[in-house]
């Protein structure tokens, strides 16, 4: 157990490591991310009404797109140089390996999901109503989408055509998500009178269910 | 004799003509014999209903059956391939994935034809089962891109059934999600009690269930079996490939 | 009738993508199976095909 914590501290540190020194979230995913809020303001014709309502969706829209950037850049890291042979060779257990890649793509998504609620503060005037369900929502669905991203970036690693395959392997199944996320803002952001900690509740169970299987079926990519 | 070699067989043959006689005879009840939806309303005495809009629900709901149906058998056989690992069970998935996703596709067009009529729209965004078979529809699309996006069939086999499983997985969470979502529907809670049901209407559903299922079966049974002439076909090559380079090598 | 023609595009639409799919399931089958021996297709493999 011990060793598995090590392991995914081990992995987790390699790809952040990697991520410092190449700054590709902070040079074009991050620019990515504030350019969508801009068009999106551009494209509702900048109605200042329909922004605050959208908001939410609109956040989780930006956040969905740019971890599909996240998890295709994780996993050209490992594709060069035939990084993720030397990384299965190298004894570290399988499940570390994808806790680990999935803890690095969460950090990074977390740091840009605070990223854009500063833009949708700034750009869109959203008002926080409820700053802790803002932030346990932010966290766990930003975990399901890496776990789920995670696996779905390693089925598709090995072909060339993974950065246009991966949406559509992946958004339909993280529909739930998108939905639970954006409800539970609206009441976060005020915007909608509902319970957003149901909402918060659902995202936190899809997001066990998720890892868990995550977990599964990465077994079963790796046993043979 | 290589000219009339082809994917049928004796058995496959009957299948599909008693689906075609089938088929036949459902059109003969479906139009002409069931009669068309006509309520009254009790107080008023006006007429209300579906009209002859109805005669589609018997096309569009046992569609909608076997493409479920289609989709577990895809599941079931993508379970079995991470067991077995045998290219019969891959084969059984690639074919019953292609033919649900195709089935998805005529439920999703036959339900959005009734619904212009029946609900005054093409599309309802409130309603779950209308979003889910979209969103089912999309996942399975995903299923067979990534299918298609590997040169060997040997190698998108595990990655597939991976998807294949976790997407059947999510049917019940996208169910879900998207019921609370927005918390209304137009479907009828079931699509027969609400209408008037009599014996004939009850056997025409039932028969077009029974024709779709054969339907589907003659369809996944053909895609199957050219799934695995595909699968001896490229082994074939490799093998002659194998061989030509071996040649080569002795050549020299 | 009433609603004939969304009958009609329903059944019609319905029924043709039906045929043109199995049409094609069909035609590559019998392109696959004039290149692979006939021994491979197990649903042919009838002794008496086997026996030349």
């Amino acid at each position: 157990m011990k060793r598995l914590f090590a392991d995914i501290g081990l992995i987790t540190g390699k790809d952040l490591k990697i991520e410092l020194r190449s700054r590709v979230l902070i040079n074009q995913v991050a620019p990515f991310a504030l350019m969508i809020l801009v068009l999106f303001g551009i494209a509702l014709d900048a109605d200042q009404q329909s922004l605050r309502n959208f908001a939410s969706g609109l956040f989780w829209i930006s956040v969905l797109l740019c971890a599909l950037m996240a998890i295709s850049r994780s996993m050209t890291i490992e594709r060069d140089d035939e990084a993720l042979v030397g990384l299965n060779l190298s004894g570290v257990d399988p499940l570390a390996i994808f806790l680990g890649k999935t803890c690095a793509i969460a950090i990074q998504l977390l740091i840009l999901e605070i990223f854009l609620g500063v833009g949708i503060i700034l750009l869109y005037r959203s008002e926080v109503e409820d700053l802790l369900l803002l932030v346990s929502t932010g966290l766990f669905a930003c975990i399901a989408i890496s776990a789920l991203g995670t696996i779905f970036g390693f089925l598709a690693s090995g072909l060339g055509v993974r950065e246009t395959l991966l949406p559509i392997l992946l958004l339909p199944l993280l529909l739930p998500v998108l939905i639970g996320a954006t409800r539970a803002f609206d009441d976060a952001l005020g915007v909608a009178a509902i319970n957003g900690w149901n909402w918060f509740a659902f995202v936190a169970g899809l997001t066990v269910i998720l890892t868990s299987v995550g977990a599964g079926a990465n077994h079963l990519m790796v046993e043979n | 004799m290589t000219s009339s070699l082809t994917t049928a067989s004796k058995g496959s043959k009957i299948l599909g003509m008693t689906s075609i006689v089938g088929f036949v005879v459902l059109v003969l009840l479906a139009f002409f014999v069931t009669d068309p939806d006509i309520r009254f309303h009790p107080e008023t005495g006006e007429e209300f209903g579906q009209f002859d809009a109805v005669r589609l629900l018997y096309l569009h709901v046992p569609m909608a059956i076997v493409t479920y149906l289609a989709f577990v058998v895809c599941a079931i056989a993508s379970a079995g391939y991470l067991v077995k690992r045998t290219f019969w069970w891959d084969s059984m998935a690639h074919a019953a994935g292609e033919v649900g996703t195709l089935t998805c596709a005529l439920v999703l067009i036959t339900g959005s034809i009734w619904g212009r009529p029946v609900w005054n729209t093409w599309w309802e965004w409130g309603d779950v089962r209308l979003m889910s078979t979209l969103i089912l529809f999309l996942l399975f699309l995903g299923y067979l891109a990534l299918r298609g996006a590997f040169v060997s069939p040997q190698h998108a086999a595990r990655p597939a059934a991976i998807v294949a499983l976790i997407a059947v997985l999510d049917i019940p969470l996208i169910n879900r999600s998207v019921e609370w979502w927005e918390n209304r529907t137009l479907h009828q809670k079931s699509t027969l009690s609400e209408l008037k049901i009599e014996d004939l209407t009850l056997f025409t559903l039932v028969l077009g269930i029974l024709v779709s299922v054969l339907v589907v079966s003659w369809l996944i049974l053909h895609r199957f079996r050219v799934a695995w002439l595909e699968h001896v076909e490229f082994e074939q090559g490799v093998k002659t490939a194998i061989e030509e380079r071996r040649h080569l090598g002795h050549g020299d | 009738m009433t609603h004939l023609g969304y009958l009609l595009a329903g059944w019609g639409l319905s029924s043709f993508i039906v045929l043109l799919y199995a049409f094609r399931l069909l035609k590559r089958g019998a392109q696959l199976s004039a290149r692979v021996p006939s021994d491979q297709a197990r649903w042919m493999s009838s002794p008496k095909q086997n026996g030349r």
